[in-house]
């Protein structure tokens, strides 16, 4: 009896060390990173200064309004370029991932080719697509759409790979055993199953993507980044503010109409 | 009609799951495989229609080797034979007669079977076969939404969907009430005698397999220890089947 409960004391003192450690850690860090970039935490309780000049003078007021048609019609843009590039790379993804997983793999190099790709387009960091993809298309809307397109490529690959791989081996075999081929098992069985969390990673991308179109759009010279930059410049505070409120509201909508979408299929 | 015979099989080439596995079922017999855990029953199911496949040995069914065919052979081959599980393996989202009909995917061809063009006649089979199962009136729910006792017999819709000689049960009433068990169990029963497919059943309960089964087949560290009439099942019998030394035998020869 003895030694036994000894061990579960051991187990529990184990854990609550790796607890600890953890915490240690993570101060540790913060106070490096702290020292190193000679950031003091005190000086957040100055940044009200910053804030009431940033109020004052980014209200949206009387005279900014005579831009909101121009705001208007480049947040659709925006919005479209996000959702068209979320698209076409969530069906290239599950093409890829579905080569890729390792419970339907069909071939081991298939696999890490997929897994090596999909990782190097995902880790490449949006505002490094947008510069190098400015070299070959320029100021297009092309260059905003395809720097979205491989980041989420990459990202939905990984994403829907382990949603696949999560996806029980079992009900495959079940398909398997009636005489139903690869494809049917994959379309009858695979696909019925995790559509649901499919384009729940699509809704998220899609939300996600609106809020970097504007920052691809500041580079790439396109859509709502571009008149932000431009008003801001330009000294129109008030203008550059309203922008600001414009991607505000789109990326709340998205999100309010994704969970409603979320919701109905469940 | 299905005969194994020398079955052999071993998951890490070292450590025999299957030694040198043999028995025979009849046409239109319900046959219960027992044993105790990890004896090798899930695996001697698997091996007859070859979810795994095993090292040595024969599975003949109806004289045709199933170890021995190529990939679009034993496509054909499965047809023959339904499989319904433990935790029943339906896909969930879908309704109860679209699992039904995913029975007869494997009569189809690849087009056909992607985009759900099921004929006519296919569809009104699936729905007498749920209301044969008593479910007839379930077919459009789906079958996330159904208790462990329907989706078993949903499961059962589809193996018969096959136009299945042999259906195979591993423990098909392991996750199941008394109630939807009995139900489960005469089912099985009922289509051994009216349609004479035969059945064959891993069980864990000794007096389920008694009662319901015709032979019986006792496994322990994946040899056959008995195989009889059901009569011939006596308690000690039983008790011998379930014998844990044998088991450690078979683990201290490795
Ligand atoms: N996928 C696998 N990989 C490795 N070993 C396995 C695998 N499946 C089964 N085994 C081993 O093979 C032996 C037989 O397992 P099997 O699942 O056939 O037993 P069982 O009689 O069905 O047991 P239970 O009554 O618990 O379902 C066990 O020792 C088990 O550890
Ligand atoms: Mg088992």
């Amino acid at each position: 009896m003895t030694p036994k409960a000894l061990t579960i004391s051991q187990f529990f003192f184990k854990k609550r060390l790796h607890l600890t450690l953890l915490v240690l850690i993570l101060g540790l860090a913060y106070v490096v990173s702290s020292i190193g970039l000679g950031f003091q935490t005190t000086a957040l309780f100055h940044a009200q200064d910053g804030l009431i000049w940033l109020l004052h003078n980014f209200i949206p007021n009387a005279e900014s309004m005579r831009y909101w048609q121009d705001i208007g019609h480049q947040l659709v843009r925006t919005f479209l370029i996000a959702v068209t590039s979320t698209t076409c790379a969530a069906v290239i993804s599950l093409f890829l991932a579905a080569l890729g997983a390792n419970t339907l793999s069909l071939n081991n190099a298939v696999t890490w080719f997929i897994r090596g790709f999909s990782s190097l387009m995902r880790n490449i960091p949006i505002v490094a697509w947008a510069m190098i993809l400015l070299f070959s298309f320029k100021q297009n809307d092309l260059t905003g759409f395809l720097a979205l397109f491989f980041m989420t490529m990459g990202f939905l690959t990984r994403a829907f790979m382990e949603t696949i791989e999560d996806f029980g081996m079992d009900k495959i075999e079940a398909l398997q055993a009636t005489g139903a081929n690869y494809l049917q098992v994959i379309f009858q069985g695979l696909l019925p199953e995790i559509a649901a969390a499919l384009l729940s990673w699509v809704l998220y991308m899609i939300e996600n993507n609106v809020r970097d179109a504007t920052l691809v759009g500041l580079l790439t010279g396109t859509g709502i980044g571009f008149i932000f930059d431009l008003y801001f410049k330009g000294m129109r505070y008030g203008a550059a503010g309203l922008v600001v409120l414009a991607v505000i509201i789109l990326v709340v909508g998205v999100e309010v109409i994704s969970n409603l979408i979320g919701r109905l299929i469940e | 009609m299905l005969e194994v015979k020398h079955l052999m099989k071993s998951y890490d080439g070292h450590k025999r799951s299957l030694t040198d596995v043999s028995f025979t079922v009849a046409t239109g017999e319900v046959a219960a495989i027992i044993g105790p855990s990890g004896a090798g029953k899930t695996t001697i199911l698997r091996s007859i229609n070859q979810l795994i496949k095993d090292d040595e040995g024969q599975v003949l069914l109806n004289e045709l080797d199933m170890r021995q065919l190529n990939r679009s052979q034993l496509r054909q081959a499965r047809q023959n034979i339904g499989m319904i599980f433990q935790n029943y393996n339906l896909i969930e989202p879908l309704t109860a007669i679209e699992n039904v009909l995913h029975g007869c995917l494997g009569n189809k061809s690849t087009l056909a079977g992607i985009f759900s063009l099921y004929r006519q006649s296919e569809k009104e089979e699936a729905l007498q076969l749920l209301q044969k199962v008593g479910l007839g009136n379930f077919a459009y729910q789906q079958c996330r939404h159904l208790s462990g006792g329907q989706k078993q017999r949903v499961g059962i819709a589809r193996a018969l969907m096959q136009h299945p000689k042999l259906i195979l049960c591993d423990e098909p009433i392991a996750s199941l009430d008394p109630k939807s068990s009995t139900l489960v169990m005469e089912t099985l029963r009922q289509l051994a005698i009216e349609e004479h497919i035969s059945v064959l059943i891993n069980l864990h309960q000794v007096d389920i397999s008694r009662q319901y089964a015709d032979h019986i087949i006792g496994i322990n560290g994946g040899q056959v220890v008995f195989d009889d009439h059901a009569e011939a099942l006596t308690d000690t019998a039983a008790a011998q089947i379930y014998r844990k030394d044998l088991v450690l035998n078979e683990e201290a020869a490795v």
